[in-house]
C-alpha cells in the first residue's frame, strides 16, 4: 500500500475494485464501513455483488477481465468534463499527452458495453472519484490475476495521478496483500530478479554489493519464475526443488500440470507445517514450526515490520524455518551463524535500504513501516509525499485487452476464483479448524438462479465442471450477487479444487497466471 | 493544557481530556464498565464516577471534561460507597456461580466486587432466565450473565460495523440478541469475535475445549499469521497449548480481529502437524532423524549441482514465513546453491 490503513477513516472517497474486503481482509472492511458512517463514499467496482456493494454509493457490476476498460473509462469522463487535478499533473507527472490521447477511444458508452455496465454509472463513478479532495484505491487480486494485470495496476496509478491521489493522506493505491508476509517475501527477494529491498540480481553494483556482504561469487542471471520453474520441471531441465511453506499442488493454476512437473523432478524436498499435497510428491519432508513457536517479524500490507514471538516450544521435532535453512546452508560449506532471528535481521539492515534503520527494539512495542533507511528514521507513513519516489508520477497509457480464454459453444461460462470468509488459501491451516469446517466444509460453485434455469439445476445438486485442463465435480450454490453466465468458486477446497480448470496464460510483464477468468461447462451429475 | 488537582495533586492536561483520561494517563486506576476508549463515552455503567468538590453529585469520569481548577477525588469515601452501591444492584440479578464461570480470573465484575469487598449480596432480585445460546460454533451467549454495559452491540455496530445483536426488550427484560430471538447462526453474525473480546463479565465467552484458568496461562503479543492486515494480538498460553487468543491495540487494528484471527488458531496444535522428518522410501514415507534428513538433502544437491550444474535447481519461499526466513532462504539459493531461481506465490 502506498498510504496506510487508519488512513482509510479520513478518506473523503473509497474506491474498492477487485477486493472482496469484507471477506478477505475483514479488518480494514470494518474500518472501511467505519469511515462510511462518518460519511465517506463508497464507489465498488467487482464482478459480484460482493457484501460492501450494499454500502455503495454507485456500484459498478463489471464483466471479470474488463479493468483497463473500465479505468479509462472513468478518466475520458474526468477529462471530457475537465475535472482533473490540471497543476498536480502539471508540476508532479509526465506522459499525460499519451493518455489523453488513448482515453479518448473509451467513451462511457463504448465502456458500458465492454464491461456490461450501465455508462450514467460510469460518469457518476468518475465524477464522485474525481471531485473528492482525498481519495483513496483499494485493490487486491481481481485486479492482478489477469494476462492484463500489470495493465491493470498501471490504470489504477493513471487514475490516482490524474486527480493528483498520489503522495496524499488518506489517498493512494492500496494492493491489499492477501498473506501474512507477502509483501515480506518479496521485500526480502524472495523474487527471481532481486535481491533484498528490490535491488536487481543483473546490475553489476548490486552485485558486488551483495558478493562483499555474502563473501561469494554471485550469478547476474536473471531466475525463473514459478510458472518458468514448472514448465523447465516438466521439461527435466529442473532436477531438485525446495519448497517451502508452499502448496502449489492447489494454490497453482492447471494443477495436472503442476502434477506432472512435480513428478518429474530427481529430488523434491517440502518443508511444511502439515503433510500437504505438495509434501505428499516428495522426497524429502521437514516439519517446519508455527508461527506460534518462533520469534521473527512479518511485515504486513502498508509496509509495517511487526514482531511474531515465540510462545510455545515447537511441537515435536520440528524447528523454525530459519534453523533448518541454517543448518542446511552450514552443512553445504557457508558458515555462518546465527543464535537469533534478531541477528538476521540486523543483517538485512545492512543490506537493504528500506530496512536499514529496522531491528529488534525499535519494534518491540509497535512495528516500523518501511522505508526506514536509518535508525533514527521514524518509517514512511505513505509514499511518494512531496515528489514521486521515481521524480515525476509517469502515466503508462494501456488499452483493453480480452482475457486469453473467451466463452465459446463448448465452455459458455466464465468462471472467476477468489476467497471466503472462513477460510485460507489452501486449507491447510483453516480446514483443520471444527468451528471453521461447520461453517464451511465442501466446495461449491455460485450460480445465479437464471443460469441454473438454463441448466435445469436447483441449489445443492451436484455438478461436473469441465475446462479446457481438467474437470471437478462440486455443488452448486445458488446466488444472486452474480450475472448470468459468470460462476464463481473458491480455492480453498481438495474436493472440487477449482484450480484443475484455471488457465496458465500469463500476464507478460509480472507473469501473474489468469486465475481471475476461464472458460467452463457445468453439468448436472444425475 | 488546564490544571486540575486529583486526589490533593496538582497536574496539568490536555483541555479536551475526560477526567478517565487524565486520571489513567497518571496511572490512576478507575474501574470501568461499559467504557471502550474506541467509542465514545457511553456513561451506563456508572461504576467510573468520581467526587468533584463543589458539585453535589458525583459525575461519570468517562463523559465528564476536565475544567480548569476542577478538584476531584477518584476514591473518596462517598465514590467508594456509590460504586459499592452500583456492583451490589449488579450482583443482585447476577448469577454468581463463579467457581463454575470460564470468565473467572478474567471477570471485572468479580474484579470489583473483591476490590471493594463486597461481602454478600445485599438485594435478593429476581433472576434472569434466559436460554444459553451455544448455536455459533465459536462462541456462547449467556445473557443470565450480561450486565447491559452495551459494549458489545456497540462494538458490533460501530466498529465491526455487521449489526448483527442489538439490545431487545425494555426495563429488567432488557437482554443483548438478535432481532426476533433468533438464534445467533441464524443472524448476519460473523463470529468475528469483537463482542465476545470485549464483553467485561461471562455473558458473551468463547467455546473451550481445554480447562485452563487466567492466573496459569500466559500472554504472548504477536502478529496474525493469517492475511496481510497484521492484526496484532495476545495468544493465551497453558502448558505448550494456545488456548484462547485476544486482540491487541496494533495499529492496524485496534483491537479488532476476524474469525480466523480470533477462533482460528487450532490448527497449531492439531494432531496432524509434521513431528518428525520424514523420508520417502519405496513409495511410502518413514520418519527419520534430522541428521538422515539433512544428509540425504546435502548429499542430493552435491550430487546434482555435479551432475547438471547450478542451473537445474528451483526454490520456492515463502510469503508465510517471516522475514528472516525468507532473507535465508534466497541467501541459501544465491550464496550457496549459486542461482537466482528463487520465487513464492506473491501472483497466487
Amino acid at each position: 500500500m502506498t498510504n496506510s490503513i487508519e488512513e482509510v477513516l479520513g478518506a473523503d472517497v473509497i474506491f474498492v475494485t477487485g477486493s472482496n474486503t469484507t471477506e478477505n481482509h475483514p479488518v480494514i472492511a470494518a474500518q472501511m464501513r467505519q469511515a462510511i458512517k462518518r460519511g465517506t463514499k463508497l464507489i465498488v467496482a467487482d464482478p459480484r455483488k460482493i457484501e460492501l456493494a450494499k454500502d455503495a454509493e454507485v456500484f459498478l457490476q463489471i464483466k471479470p477481465g474488463t479493468n483497463v476498460a473500465l479505468f479509462n473509462g472513468l478518466m475520458n469522463v474526468i477529462i471530457e468534463e475537465g475535472l482533473q487535478d490540471k497543476e498536480y499533473i502539471k508540476e508532479r507527472t509526465e506522459n499525460y499527452e499519451d493518455l489523453e490521447k488513448l482515453v479518448k477511444d473509451y467513451t462511457p458508452e463504448r465502456v458500458a458495453e465492454i464491461c456490461g455496465v450501465d455508462a450514467n454509472d460510469i460518469r457518476k463513478a468518475a465524477r464522485l472519484y474525481a471531485k473528492a479532495d482525498k481519495a483513496g484505491i483499494f485493490y487486491a487480486m481481481g485486479i492482478t490475476q489477469h494476462k492484463s494485470g500489470t495493465h491493470g495496476v498501471m490504470s489504477i496509478s493513471n487514475l490516482a495521478l490524474l486527480c493528483g491521489n498520489i503522495g496524499v493522506e488518506s489517498g493512494g493505491v492500496n494492493p491489499l496483500r492477501g498473506q501474512n508476509n507477502v509483501q515480506g517475501a518479496c521485500d526480502m527477494g524472495g523474487l527471481p530478479a532481486d535481491y533484498p529491498g528490490y535491488q536487481k540480481v543483473n546490475e553489476s553494483e548490486v552485485k558486488e554489493k551483495f558478493e562483499k556482504a555474502w563473501g561469494v561469487n554471485l550469478s547476474s542471471k536473471v531466475g525463473l519464475t514459478i510458472p518458468e520453474m514448472m514448465k523447465a520441471a516438466e521439461k527435466g531441465t529442473i532436477k531438485f526443488m525446495y519448497i517451502m511453506g508452499e502448496n502449489p499442488m492447489f494454490s497453482d493454476p492447471d494443477i495436472n500440470h503442476v502434477k506432472k512437473a512435480l513428478e518429474n523432478l530427481d529430488f523434491l524436498v517440502v518443508q511444511d507445517i502439515f503433510l500437504t499435497e505438495t509434501a505428499e510428491l516428495a522426497d524429502v519432508v521437514l516439519p517446519a514450526a508455527s508461527f506460534a513457536e518462533k520469534d521473527g517479524t512479518f511485515t504486513n500490507t502498508e509496509r509495517r515490520v511487526q514482531r511474531i514471538r515465540k510462545a510455545i516450544e515447537p511441537v515435536g521435532e520440528s524447528k523454525p524455518d530459519w534453523e533448518i535453512l541454517m543448518d542446511i546452508m552450514n552443512r553445504l560449506g557457508y558458515k555462518k551463524k546465527y543464535s537469533h532471528p534478531s541477528e538476521i535481521m540486523d543483517e538485512i539492515a545492512e543490506v537493504t535500504p528500506q530496512y536499514g534503520g529496522i531491528n529488534y527494539d525499535r519494534i518491540e512495542k509497535i512495528g516500523l513501516q518501511w522505508p526506514c533507511p536509518t535508525k533514527d528514521h521514524p518509517g514512511t507513513k505513505y509514499l511518494h509525499k512531496g515528489k514521486c519516489a521515481r521524480g515525476k508520477g509517469l502515466f503508462m497509457a494501456v488499452d483493453h485487452t480480452e482475457s486469453a480464454e473467451q466463452p465459446d459453444a463448448d465452455y459458455p461460462f466464465i468462471l472467476t476464483t477468489g476467497r471466503m470468509l472462513y477460510h485460507y488459501h489452501t486449507r491447510t491451516m483453516t480446514g483443520r479448524v471444527e468451528g471453521l469446517n461447520k461453517i464451511s466444509s465442501e466446495s461449491y460453485i455460485e450460480i445465479n438462479p437464471s443460469t441454473a434455469n438454463k441448466l435445469g439445476l436447483k441449489d445443492g445438486d451436484k455438478v461436473k465442471v469441465s475446462s479446457r485442463r481438467g474437470e471437478i465435480t462440486t455443488k452448486v450454490k445458488l446466488v444472486d450477487i452474480i450475472n448470468d453466465n459468470i460462476v464463481f468458486m473458491p480455492f480453498h477446497y481438495a474436493d472440487g479444487a477449482v484450480n484443475y480448470l484455471t488457465n496458465t496464460a500469463l500476464d507478460s510483464i509480472a507473469k501473474i497466471p489468469e486465475l481471475k477468468v476461464c472458460a467452463v461447462n457445468i453439468k448436472k451429475i444425475s | 493544557m488546564v490544571s486540575i488537582t486529583i486526589n490533593g495533586k496538582k497536574v496539568k492536561v490536555p483541555k479536551d481530556y475526560s477526567i478517565l483520561e487524565a486520571c489513567k494517563e497518571l496511572g490512576i486506576n478507575i474501574p470501568t464498565l461499559c467504557h471502550d476508549e474506541r467509542l465514545e463515552p457511553h456513561a451506563a455503567c456508572r461504576i467510573c464516577v468520581v467526587e468533584i468538590v463543589g458539585m453535589e453529585k458525583l459525575p461519570t469520569s468517562c463523559s465528564t471534561k476536565v475544567e480548569e481548577g476542577m478538584e476531584i477525588y477518584t476514591h473518596s469515601q462517598k465514590v467508594r460507597e456509590a460504586r459499592k452501591e452500583i456492583l451490589n444492584l449488579l450482583i443482585s440479578n447476577h448469577p454468581l456461580n463463579c467457581l463454575m464461570c470460564d470468565k473467572s480470573g478474567d471477570c471485572k465484575l468479580q474484579k470489583y466486587c473483591y476490590e471493594y469487598n463486597i461481602k454478600e449480596v445485599e438485594y435478593v432480585g429476581e433472576k434472569k432466565n434466559y436460554p444459553i445460546d451455544d448455536s455459533n460454533p465459536f462462541y456462547i451467549s449467556d445473557q443470565n450473565k450480561c450486565i447491559d454495559c452495551g459494549k458489545c452491540v456497540r462494538v458490533c455496530s460501530e466498529l465491526q460495523c455487521t449489526g448483527a445483536i442489538s439490545f431487545s426488550e425494555r426495563g429488567f427484560n432488557t437482554h443483548v440478541g438478535v432481532p426476533f430471538e433468533m438464534p445467533l447462526e441464524k443472524s448476519d453474525c460473523v463470529s468475528c469475535g469483537n463482542c465476545v473480546s470485549v464483553c467485561p463479565v461471562g455473558a458473551l465467552i468463547p467455546k473451550r475445549k481445554e480447562r485452563f484458568m487466567y492466573e496459569e496461562t500466559k500472554r504472548v503479543r504477536t502478529t496474525c499469521s493469517y492475511c496481510g492486515v497484521g492484526c496484532q494480538m495476545d495468544l493465551i498460553v497453558k502448558d505448550n497449548k494456545i488456548v484462547e487468543v485476544h486482540p491487541a491495540m496494533g495499529p492496524s487494528n485496534k483491537g479488532l480481529l476476524c474469525v480466523k484471527g480470533k477462533f482460528g488458531y487450532k490448527f497449531v496444535n492439531h494432531p496432524d502437524r509434521l513431528k518428525k522428518p520424514l523420508i520417502k522410501k519405496n513409495g511410502k514415507f518413514v520418519e527419520a532423524s534430522w541428521e538422515e534428513a539433512y544428509s540425504l538433502i546435502t548429499d542430493k544437491i552435491n550430487e546434482i549441482k555435479g551432475k547438471y550444474g547450478t542451473e537445474s535447481f528451483a526454490g520456492l519461499t515463502s510469503a508465510r514465513c517471516t522475514n528472516e526466513e525468507n532473507y535465508l532462504f534466497q541467501k541459501l539459493f544465491r550464496a550457496v546453491i549459486g542461482n537466482n531461481n528463487v520465487d513464492h506465490c506473491a501472483r497466487l
